[in-house]
């Protein structure tokens, strides 16, 4: 077979349909839209589980929090006849990456779980992800962030601390996903649905936030994945998110995305 | 060539005047000079220390608007580097005779462009002492660069052009470091004896050189378009509204070549005034052909923004349609959008007026409002499109520090005092090709 053939072979594989399947999993996270009440419980975990710096007040006010899950409000109509939406926004994990393509040196890259993870320590900052990324998902170290001195106790030991000038977003929780693939493997099983839980899902009050692996035609995401209410960010940018939001189904029983 | 501009010189007198050029240096050069060296040094390495310390957190870059001022300053003086490789390129192997006085001043503001390029690259990095890992070299870790990256692309595309161009220059330099060589004393005359490699201007010599100069021509003439089409890619292939065009590789080359000719026209009549002794040699007739250049590149240029808005207006996603309301129609960008159209193709029609081109209006003025306008073009295209990206809960809008100005004025500064320097160590008028005007006595058999 000639190397044209193979590549040709290759990218039509990857067309396939059930192309993931190769792999052990492709983690999933819906977002019931109707069950999220936009408390920020999610965005608060999210800074205790992965080592988030805090900013100040002035860096903040800048707009340059290091929050990688953001609750977003739109407010629609005059005073009277308000309403507010909100949706909780992060790392979309799309399947399709543009900002991969974006990345000179493979700071950033798809894994075998169908995950688009960030290696800090390879991420020269250019700064192309972050700009094609239509999420706005990612977040950059813009200084040197330390924490005050009881609070540096209080790192997460699982997570690395990223230092001033890398980019950085939203991971899924992969130290999560890890260990529970370890322990899975030790005890010579597959992970299970519902074992891993990111850390927004598992703060989350109301259980907006389901998380699971969609190669499980059994679990939780995928039957969630088939509701009627079911769509993605921005879809008709064809970047595949692997984050499915559910729709709020409004007083008058229409849906309001 | 119905027009001869140098006709009636002798050798002796081109040699004369341009070695009076790199050796008669009043006190007011070298103050000039270290005035500019020192402001440079202020204004650009001390702020850019205080970023690599602090981090990128002291420039205005935001979530989204990650590519700045930097950005637009590095698209820029690409752009600037690209008359002199259309000059000693293109007009090069059409043999176009008013390239002859001029070559050797556009290939030097290549050069020095083209270091301002890679210093902006390192500039806008956030770990600029990682720069090395863009390069795809052999390392034990063995990680490759990703050669899907329009930023790779970019890696390979300025590095053939710096290299590409130096090669040029310095072949072109040798014959004319070996003339100087002979009537330069001192350092001077070991440094053009060592570097001019022990021409003696034989048949064979000239022959080996024509050839290799036409070699790397051709060799030259496909970056005129590639690299900074290359660039462009930096932005048309990402989704960003505003950045996603299929019209933005002829855009942008168009786009350098109108800067880089402006930028030609101004140093020649900097460079004319300080030293009148030019004037034998970049005439009138020179400042008609660059009138007529720029006036075409202004024409296409306009016809290409022209494109670029109405591709916007075609696509008609929600997303677009607020990009170009946030470039055309809201206030800072609005009143800037309209300079810019001024100075890029309203300004410039004036040139089709012959004795405008000739002019100190159509020499100093016109010239630099051109570069100013091409470099709101490129601001008006890269931070603003990241003003306006898909989720209006993220828009952002962006304003520079002081850090990315001072940066800016400090380079630019400094590649001034660059060139001054330069000038005074090689020299800006080629000789041999200057004599070529005067008639040579080998110019029948050069082939």
């Amino acid at each position: 077979m000639g190397l044209f053939d193979k590549m040709k072979e290759r990218l039509e594989d990857f067309r396939r349909p059930g192309y993931f399947k190769k792999y052990d999993h492709k983690w999933t996270m819906v977002v019931d839209l109707d069950k999220c009440n936009g408390c920020g419980a999610c965005v608060g975990a999210c800074y205790a589980e992965n080592n988030l710096p805090v900013v100040g007040k002035d860096e903040s006010g800048k707009g340059r929090t290091l929050s990688w899950i953001r609750i977003e409000r739109y407010v629609e109509g005059e005073y009277p006849d308000v309403k507010v939406k909100f949706i909780p926004v992060m790392c979309q994990q799309c399947t399709k990456a543009p900002c991969e393509t974006g990345c000179p040196v493979y700071a950033t890259y798809h894994n075998q779980d169908g995950l688009n993870v960030q290696v800090y320590n390879r991420c020269v900052g250019t700064f192309t992800c972050a700009t094609y990324c239509p999420y706005d998902a990612r977040r950059f170290n813009w200084f040197t962030y330390e924490r005050e001195a009881p609070l540096d106790k209080q790192y997460n030991p699982d997570v690395t601390v990223r230092e001033m000038g890398v980019m950085e977003k939203g991971t899924f929780c992969i130290q999560r996903i890890r260990a529970a693939k370890d322990t899975a493997k030790d005890e010579k099983r597959a992970v299970k649905d519902g074992e891993v839980k990111p850390a927004c899902a598992q703060a989350c009050p109301t259980g907006a936030m389901y998380f699971g692996d969609m190669n499980d035609a059994n679990s939780q995401v995928a039957k969630l994945a088939n509701s009627p209410r079911r769509f993605r960010l921005l879809e008709e940018l064809n970047t595949d998110p692997s984050v499915i939001y559910l729709k709020k189904v409004m007083k008058d029983g229409s849906s309001a995305e | 060539m119905a027009h001869q501009p140098n006709s009636g010189l002798s050798y002796k007198e081109v040699n004369e005047d341009i070695f009076s050029i790199m050796t008669k240096t009043g006190m007011r050069y070298y103050l000039v000079t270290g005035l500019f060296a020192a402001l440079a040094v202020i204004l650009f390495i001390l702020p850019w220390a205080y970023q690599i310390y602090k981090g990128q957190g002291v420039t205005g870059l935001n979530v989204p608007v990650f590519w700045g001022i930097y950005l637009v300053n590095f698209v820029f003086w690409v752009g600037v580097a690209h008359a002199g490789t259309l000059i000693s390129a293109m007009l090069f192997i059409t043999q176009t005779p008013w390239r002859r006085a001029i070559s050797r001043g556009a290939e030097t503001m290549t050069l020095f462009a083209l270091v301002l390029v890679s210093l902006f690259i390192f500039i806008h990095m956030g770990r600029p002492w990682n720069f090395y890992w863009t390069f795809p070299y052999p390392t034990q870790r063995q990680i490759w660069t990703s050669f899907i990256s329009p930023l790779t692309f970019d890696v390979f595309a300025i590095g053939t052009y710096t290299t590409s161009s130096v090669i040029f220059l310095y072949f072109g330099l040798i014959p004319d470091l070996a003339t100087l060589s002979h009537s330069a004393t001192g350092w001077r005359k070991k440094l053009y004896s060592t570097l001019s490699w022990g021409w003696r201007g034989t048949d064979n010599q000239w022959h080996v050189q024509s050839k290799a100069c036409m070699f790397f021509s051709a060799f030259i003439m496909p970056l005129v378009v590639s690299v900074h089409s290359i660039v462009s890619w930096d932005f048309a292939l990402s989704l960003v509204p505003g950045y996603a065009k299929t019209v933005f590789a002829p855009y942008f080359v168009t786009g350098a070549l109108l800067s880089g000719f402006a930028g030609v026209l101004l140093m020649l009549s900097i460079m004319r005034e300080a030293y009148p002794v030019i004037k034998k040699y970049v005439t009138d007739y020179h400042y008609d052909r660059i009138g007529l250049m720029v006036l075409v590149l202004s024409l296409t240029w306009s016809y290409l923004t022209l494109m670029e808005v109405a591709t916007g207006l075609y696509v008609n996603t929600s997303q677009e349609m607020e990009h170009l309301k946030y470039k055309l129609a809201t206030p800072p960008y609005l009143q800037l959008f309209s300079l810019m159209i001024f100075c890029n193709t309203v300004l410039p029609l004036i040139y089709i007026i012959r004795k405008v081109r000739r002019s100190v209006f159509g020499r100093f003025v016109v010239p630099v409002f051109i570069l100013v306008g091409m470099w709101l073009e490129r601001y008006l295209i890269i931070p603003n499109s990241l003003s306006r990206k898909f989720l209006p809960w993220m828009w952002h809008d962006y304003a520079p520090t002081w850090v990315e100005v001072s940066i800016s004025l400090g380079t630019l500064i400094g590649f001034i005092a660059m060139f001054m320097i330069f000038i005074k160590i090689f020299p800006i008028i080629a000789i041999f090709e200057v004599k070529e005007d005067v008639g040579i006595p080998n110019k029948k058999d050069r082939h």
